[in-house]
């Protein structure tokens, strides 16, 4: 029996391993999505088959907020699309593997994101398609908190419930903390809610940590017939390593000697151990 | 010309049901017939254009063949990244379509007008860019763009461009059309202008003239054989564009003109002079006052060929008639 707790850590650690071998990326946004990609992963929620990821019928997750990748690329390679040993390529010259995923050259990824605000229309249009085919695929999306301040989101946030996209999923992952400072500080969302409602979505707001309360939620969408669903999940940016959590300097930033150290007695000795091939 | 398109594109869709037509809240009237026959096949996304190329990657990437319309500006500009990024990076089979290039929207101002389309699409990796001269045109490159598997952009003109083709002609991706031989000077031109060209040349040619009108209605990829033809047989280039001077058909036809040994080759590009077009007025009042009137074209052609060749063009001119293949 999968204990999904336990699977949640071994993802952070791979998440930690990767980026500080592959010289750079954003740690805290990619460990405040970790029980998201859980629950929709390994608790039965996505419907996928990592050899035959051109399935017309598949299950599309679409992480939006791209700069998040190297949680999905752990878990695509724990799941089998690719060889986990791609991960000890991350970033460097001739990976598949790069700071933002590339739809070309991963298998199990639906779009090449990076650009915030891209993957959520993205998914709008394979929502459409598949209502029109009708086909019963859903369509679950990632959004950044901080990429709700790009117009394009609300574009879509428009003609999602205009054309009654209940087949469409959009998570928030409300880490409340953009690149440089927390979001209230910068271009405050509140009531997040409420403007996604207005909107015309269902919304339902849930601890974006606990993976029980977020397979419960994603087992029962559509919420309601005919509108699109929207979860907030509330999550800590930096989740799983003490220091890190809600400290804004860390977006980018990559542990030294001292702080591996103190990573290594979080999560365990082997944090920064090679993946074997 | 717009007719035309969606002409075109009612005809594709009737035989092919992934063709869809999208539009930004524009196409009133015109759509009707469309709208009215293939329900399934149509989307109004409303004033969000960045939205509407956003979403026509995601219908691509399920086996759809979007069609994306609106005001050339708007589509082009607006949703840059997004064609950027979700079109062309992701190689979707969007088909994006401006209308109303350059000035011909003549009465609402520079905020409507599509001057720096051709500069900023041709820079992006993947993309087929048609820029089509007449109704007629404007059907064959809707077909051929549903044809080509891949990133397109066309830019139409809009209703009432007159037809230069008396007749039928086939049509390939990538290769210009000769409209008329001629041995002293080479007009280039693309889209709605020529018809302005067309009349320059039969002033031209009643003043003992000889000029070849080159239409090119694929910019990219470029018709690089009978630009260096034209170079080699005649010597002397015009370009008529109704676009900025910077980055469109006329930089385009001077790469292609530096990189393959024409030089000393007399050349000239005609269009907007790096500003926005300015006035309000009919259309031929906009040719008049922004610099691409009848007049403008022969007054440029006259100093281009005033300027007496010079002993290496001519040299080369030769080798090129005695068969020696100057470029690859």
């Amino acid at each position: 029996m999968l204990n999904l707790q336990t699977k949640a850590k071994e993802l952070r650690k791979a998440i930690l391993k990767t980026i500080c071998k592959g010289v750079g990326g954003h740690i805290p946004a990619s460990l405040s999505i970790v029980e998201i990609l859980t629950a929709l992963y390994y608790n039965n929620i996505l419907n996928f088959t990592p050899k035959k990821t051109d399935d017309p019928q598949r299950d599309r997750f679409i992480l939006s907020k791209g700069h998040a990748c190297v949680a999905l690329y752990a878990v695509l390679a724990d799941k089998g699309f690719f060889d986990k040993g791609y991960l000890n390529t991350f970033g460097r010259r001739g990976s598949i593997l790069g700071g933002h995923p590339d739809m070309h050259k991963i298998p199990g990824i639906e779009a090449s994101t990076g650009a915030l605000g891209h993957g959520f229309p993205f998914g709008v249009g394979i929502a459409l398609a598949g209502k029109w085919d009708k086909k019963n695929y859903r369509v679950f999306v990632l959004l950044g908190d901080g990429e709700c301040q790009e117009g394009s989101v609300w574009e879509a946030a428009l003609f999602a419930p205009q054309h009654k996209l209940d087949n469409l999923t959009v998570i928030i992952d409300y880490n409340k903390l953009q690149a440089m400072d927390r979001l209230d500080k910068i271009i405050s969302l509140d009531p997040l809610f409420d403007k996604w409602k207005a909107f015309g979505w269902e919304v339902r707001e849930v601890d974006g940590h606990d993976i029980s309360e977020l397979t419960e939620i994603l087992k029962s969408v559509p919420f309601v017939s005919g509108k699109p669903n929207l979860i907030i999940a509330h999550t800590i940016k930096g989740k799983g390593v003490s220091f890190m959590e809600n400290v804004p300097i860390w977006h980018f930033r990559l542990p030294n000697i001292e702080e591996r150290e103190k990573i290594c007695r979080e999560l365990g000795s082997d944090t920064f151990e090679e993946i074997p091939e | 010309m717009r007719n035309a398109y969606i002409s075109a594109l009612y005809d594709l869709a009737r035989n092919d049901k992934h063709i869809l037509a999208l539009v930004a809240d524009n196409g009133a009237i015109v759509y009707d017939k469309f709208r009215q026959d293939f329900p399934e096949q149509f989307i109004n996304f409303g004033i969000s254009e960045a939205n509407m190329v956003s979403v026509a990657a995601g219908l691509a990437s399920c086996g759809k063949i979007p069609f994306a319309y609106t005001i050339a500006c708007f589509v082009t500009m607006r949703a840059f990244e997004q064609i950027r990024n979700d079109v062309c990076l992701q190689k979707t089979n969007v088909k994006l379509v401006g209308v109303g290039a350059g000035f011909v929207y003549s009465n609402l101002g520079p905020t409507h007008h599509a001057t720096k389309d051709i500069a900023i699409m041709r820079v992006l990796p993947n993309m087929t860019i048609f820029s089509p001269a007449s109704p007629l045109e404007a059907r064959k490159v809707t077909f051929a763009a549903a044809q080509v598997n891949g990133p397109v952009y066309i830019r139409l003109a809009t209703g009432g461009t007159p037809e230069i083709y008396k007749n039928d002609y086939e049509f390939k991706v990538g290769r210009g059309i000769t409209l008329k031989e001629g041995t002293d000077i080479s007009i280039i031109a693309t889209g709605g202008i020529i018809h302005e060209v067309i009349s320059a040349v039969k002033t031209l040619e009643d003043s003992g003239i000889s000029v070849r009108l080159i239409n090119i209605h694929t910019i990219k990829p470029i018709d690089k054989d009978i630009i260096l033809r034209a170079a080699f047989e005649t010597g002397v280039i015009l370009t008529v564009e109704e676009h900025s001077i910077l980055g469109g058909l006329g930089s385009l036809v001077a790469e292609v003109l530096l990189e393959n040994n024409t030089f000393p080759i007399r050349f000239k590009r005609l269009g907007l002079n790096d500003v926005f077009p300015s006035g309000y007025g009919s259309y031929q009042d906009m040719k008049e006052m922004n610099g691409l009137s009848k007049n403008d074209i022969i007054g440029e052609v006259k100093v281009l060929f005033e300027n007496k060749k010079d002993k290496a063009l001519l040299l080369n001119l030769n080798r090129h008639k005695r068969g020696v293949r100057l470029w690859s």
